[in-house]
C-alpha cells in the first residue's frame, strides 16, 4: 500500500540497522516519547533488531495512560447521568477509575458512545437537544485543535447542550519534569511526530540546549523509528546536542499555526497532575474566561473530586523510563489487560500492554 | 489457563529476582471478576474464552464440549455427525454485501464445513422487537433462502418469539445445524504437529471494516462489501484434493486470523509462526485499519477459513484452494514449529519478531 510499505521495507530497515551498528560505540539510552512510536517498537520487534549498545526506554506519551484517576472518577460520575450522552475516544472506556471504568457503566445503562471526533459529539449534541453531551476531550497537543474548534463552533452555535471534559495535557513540560528529575538516565530522545505537526518544533530546541540532549522529531512507521534512531545515535556520539527534523514530511519548525491559533483562542495553560508522574507545572489546558460554559466540570460540579491511585502500581515510573514493565511486581501477575492496575496496560498505546500484548514470549522469540 | 498463570509467575520471578512481592504473591485466579456481562465477554476474545472456561464448561462437562471446536462430532451408528448452533446480533441488519439473513445460514454452514461436515439441515429461530417492520422480515426471509439454497441446505424447523418495543434490538436470529462428515476425514486440533503449514482462504479482515464503514458514527467512504459466503464448497475442493492431509479447518470470524489461530496453538500444543508479508489484505482494508488504529489480525471474516496441511500436500491445497471462485486470493501464511508451543509468533514485516497474542477485549479504537 503506498505511503505505508515505502516505510515497511524489509531491506531498508536492515540498512538502517547496520548504520546504527556501525554509528554506536558506546552504550546510550533513548527514549521515544509517542505511545505510537513505542507500539510500532514492539509491533515490528524493532528492538530486538538493535545493537545491545542501545537502551530503548518508553515516555509519557500515551494520553490514555496520564489522565489522572480522578479525571476517570470525573467521567464516570458524569456518564452515569441520566441525561449525559457521553462520548469517548474508543480506548478511554477500558481505564481504570478508583472503582469503576467507563464500560461498567455501559453495562449498568450508561449512555455511553465512542467517537472519532468531537465534532460527531457536536452533531450529536444537534441532533438531541433534549440530552446533554459532553466529550472527554483527553490527549496532547495532537487532538487538541479539534477539540478547540469543537468547543467555538459550539459557541458560535449557542448550543446549549455541549460540554467537554477537557484532561489536555502538554508534551513539553512533561519532558523537561524527565530531564530535570534526579538520576534520569535518558541521553536522547525521539519526540513525538504528530504532536509537533501542530505544535512544530521550536519549543524543544531550548530543553535540548538546556540539557545537552539531542532531540530528533521522529514519525511512526518503522523507518521513521530506525532513521531517528541512527539520528540520534549519530549526535551522540558526536557529541551534539541539536533538534532535528526526522518526520520532515508532516512537520516544519512552527508547525501548523492556524491549528496553534484556534487551540489559543478555547484554551489556556494550567497546572496539571499527570497518572504516576504527579503535578507538573504549566502542562496541562482548560477553557478559558469565554468558554467556560461548555467546562462539563462546572456544568456537572465535579471540579473537586480528588482521589488516591493503586499503591502497586508503578505507572509513574514507567512514564518517565525509569522502569521497564516487566520489572513491575504486578505486570502480568495482578495487572493484566483484562484487569488493569494502571493506565499503562490498558491504552493500546500504554508500554505495558505493548509489552504484554508483543513480548509476552520474549525469552521465547530470542532463543530461537 | 492455570499452567499459563503459573508459567507468568514463575517468568516474573526472573525478571524479578529482589522482588519480595513478586516472590510470595499468589495471584487470584479468577483474574476478572466484573459483577456484570460486558459486551467484551461476547467478544470472542480472551473474555469469552474465560467465560466458557470457568461458568460453562465446568456446568457441562463432557468429552465433545471439551474440544471447544466450532461444532460437536458425534459418532451415532457407524455415522459420524457434525452438530453446531450460533446466533446472529449484528447491527447494522443490513450491511455492504449482505445481511443478518444471509450471515446467519452461513455463518452455521461454515461452522459445520469446519468440523470437515457437508452440512445438511438448519433449524431458524426469530426473536423479534415489536414494530419491527416486517417488509424488513420479508427481505430477511427471501434472504436466508437465497443462500440457504446457495449453500445446499434445508431449513428443516424453527421458531418464532415476539419481545416488547425496547427489549430487542429490532431482529434477533438464530441457527442450528447437522451435517455428515464423510469417509477419511479427520478434523482436530490434535493432528496439527510441527511441519504443517497454515493457508488462509482469502485476503483477511474484509467483513469486520465493511460493517465499522457504516455503523453509527463510524461512517467513512469505502466501497467495502462484507466477505460472507458459505464455505462448504471450498472445504470440499481442498478436502478432494488434500484429503486426510487437512489436519485442521477454523473460520477466523469474531476476533480474526491472530485469535484462531492462538486457539489452535493452544489446544494443539504447538508454536504457530506467521509471515506479515505473506498474509493477504486488501489495500482499502489496510488503509482502513490504520487509520481507525485496528490490527486486521483481529478484524472478523465471514467468508474465509485457515486450513492446516501436511507439508507435502501444501501445494496441492493451495491449488485447489485458489481454483475456487472464492478461495482466488488463497496463500500460505506460516508454518507450525515445535518451539513456544501454545504461542503464534509472527515475522514482521521489516524483519523483527513478536508475539500475537489473543485479543483481551473488544479492539477499541484508539485515540491518535
Amino acid at each position: 500500500m503506498k505511503y505505508v510499505d515505502e516505510y515497511r521495507d524489509e531491506a531498508a530497515a536492515q540498512q538502517y540497522v547496520q548504520a546504527i551498528r556501525r554509528t554506536v560505540t558506546q552504550p546510550w539510552t533513548l527514549m521515544e516519547i509517542c505511545g505510537g512510536q513505542t507500539h510500532t517498537i514492539l509491533k515490528f520487534g524493532l528492538d530486538r533488531m538493535l545493537p545491545k549498545e542501545v537502551t530503548l526506554v518508553h515516555g509519557p506519551g500515551c494520553p490514555v495512560c496520564v489522565t489522572p484517576v480522578e479525571f476517570l472518577d470525573k467521567a464516570v460520575t458524569i456518564a452515569s447521568r441520566p441525561e449525559v450522552i457521553f462520548c469517548s475516544f474508543g480506548d478511554m472506556l477500558r481505564v481504570p477509575g478508583s472503582h469503576e471504568d467507563l464500560l461498567i457503566v455501559k453495562a449498568r445503562g450508561g449512555d455511553i458512545r465512542i467517537v472519532y471526533s468531537p465534532l460527531d459529539a457536536l452533531k450529536l449534541a444537534q441532533d438531541r437537544p433534549d440530552r446533554e453531551v459532553v466529550f472527554f476531550a483527553v490527549g496532547f497537543e495532537t487532538t487538541a485543535p479539534a477539540n478547540a474548534m469543537a468547543v467555538w463552533q459550539s459557541k458560535q452555535m449557542k448550543l446549549p447542550n455541549f460540554s467537554i471534559l477537557s484532561a489536555h495535557v502538554l508534551v513539553p513540560p512533561a519532558i523537561e519534569a524527565i530531564f530535570s528529575a534526579p538520576g534520569n538516565e535518558v541521553q536522547g530522545v525521539l519526540a513525538p511526530g504528530h504532536v509537533c505537526s501542530v505544535m512544530g518544533y521550536w519549543e524543544y530546541e531550548p530543553l535540548a540546549e538546556q540539557y545537552r540532549v539531542p532531540i530528533v522529531v521522529t514519525g511512526f512507521e518503522p523507518l521513521d523509528i530506525l532513521q531517528g534512531l541512527y539520528m540520534t545515535l549519530q549526535e551522540l556520539e558526536e557529541g551534539r546536542f541539536e533538534v532535528k527534523n526526522q518526520y520532515a514530511r508532516s512537520v516544519h519548525r512552527e508547525g501548523n499555526t492556524q491549528a496553534q491559533r484556534l487551540i489559543r483562542e478555547v484554551f489556556e495553560v494550567t497546572d496539571r497532575a499527570w497518572r504516576g508522574i504527579g503535578m507538573i507545572p504549566r502542562s496541562g489546558l482548560r477553557l478559558r474566561d469565554g468558554y467556560t460554559e461548555f467546562d462539563a466540570e462546572r456544568r456537572f460540579a465535579v471540579a473537586e473530586m480528588a482521589v488516591e491511585e493503586s499503591p502497586e502500581c508503578i505507572a509513574g515510573l514507567i512514564l518517565q523510563g525509569r522502569k521497564k514493565p516487566p520489572e513491575c511486581s504486578a505486570f502480568s501477575l495482578c495487572c493484566t489487560p483484562e484487569h488493569p492496575l494502571g493506565a499503562p496496560m490498558v491504552s493500546g498505546e500504554g508500554a505495558c500492554a505493548a509489552y504484554y500484548r508483543y513480548g509476552q514470549g520474549a525469552q521465547k522469540v530470542s532463543s530461537r | 489457563m492455570v499452567e499459563r498463570l503459573r508459567l507468568m509467575n514463575k517468568q516474573s520471578e526472573i525478571r524479578n529476582p529482589q522482588s519480595a512481592i513478586g516472590k510470595n504473591w499468589q495471584c487470584p485466579i479468577p483474574i476478572q471478576e466484573y459483577p456484570t456481562v460486558l459486551m467484551a465477554h461476547g467478544g470472542g476474545g480472551r473474555l469469552t474464552r474465560m467465560l466458557i472456561e470457568r461458568m460453562f464448561l465446568p456446568a457441562f462437562r463432557n468429552s465433545t464440549i471439551e474440544t471447544l471446536h466450532d461444532g460437536a462430532v458425534l459418532e451415532i451408528e457407524g455415522l459420524r455427525l457434525a452438530f453446531t448452533t450460533d446466533s446472529f446480533v449484528i447491527n447494522p441488519l443490513f450491511f455492504p454485501g449482505g445481511d443478518i439473513g444471509e450471515l446467519a445460514v452461513n455463518g452455521t454452514v461454515n461452522d459445520l464445513a469446519m468440523c470437515g461436515a457437508r452440512p445438511l439441515y438448519l433449524s431458524l429461530s426469530f426473536i423479534l422487537e415489536e414494530g419491527f417492520p416486517m417488509e424488513d422480515l420479508w427481505r430477511v426471509t427471501r434472504s436466508i433462502q437465497a443462500a440457504a439454497e446457495e449453500a445446499e441446505v434445508k431449513v428443516v424447523t424453527g421458531d418464532t418469539k415476539v419481545v416488547d418495543r425496547g427489549k430487542g434490538d429490532g431482529l434477533f436470529i438464530n441457527t442450528s445445524g447437522v451435517g455428515l462428515i464423510p469417509e477419511g476425514v479427520e478434523i482436530s486440533p490434535q493432528r496439527v504437529c510441527p511441519g504443517d503449514v497454515v493457508l488462509i482462504s482469502g485476503a483477511i479482515a474484509v467483513h469486520g471494516i465493511a460493517i465499522l464503514s457504516v455503523r453509527e458514527g463510524l461512517e467513512f467512504e469505502t466501497t467495502l462489501e462484507s466477505d460472507t459466503a458459505p464455505l462448504n464448497g471450498l472445504v470440499k475442493a481442498l478436502l478432494d484434493s488434500a484429503g486426510p492431509q487437512v489436519h485442521m479447518l477454523r473460520d477466523p470470524t469474531r476476533g480474526g486470523v491472530a485469535t484462531t489461530l492462538n486457539e489452535i496453538a493452544s489446544s494443539a500444543k504447538v508454536g504457530i509462526m506467521l509471515e506479515e508479508a505473506g498474509i493477504p489484505i486488501r489495500d482499502e482494508v489496510r488503509g482502513a485499519c490504520e487509520i481507525l488504529g485496528l490490527d486486521p489480525l483481529y478484524v472478523a471474516n465471514e467468508g474465509k477459513y485457515l486450513a492446516i496441511v501436511a507439508p507435502e500436500a501444501a501445494d496441492a491445497a493451495l491449488e485447489a484452494m485458489r481454483a475456487h471462485p472464492l478461495g482466488r486470493e488463497a496463500a500460505i501464511i506460516g508454518h507450525v514449529v515445535e518451539e513456544h508451543a501454545g504461542t503464534v509468533i509472527l515475522r514482521s514485516q521489516v524483519g523483527g519478531k513478536r508475539v500475537v497474542d489473543m485479543l483481551s477485549g473488544e479492539q477499541l479504537p484508539r485515540i491518535c
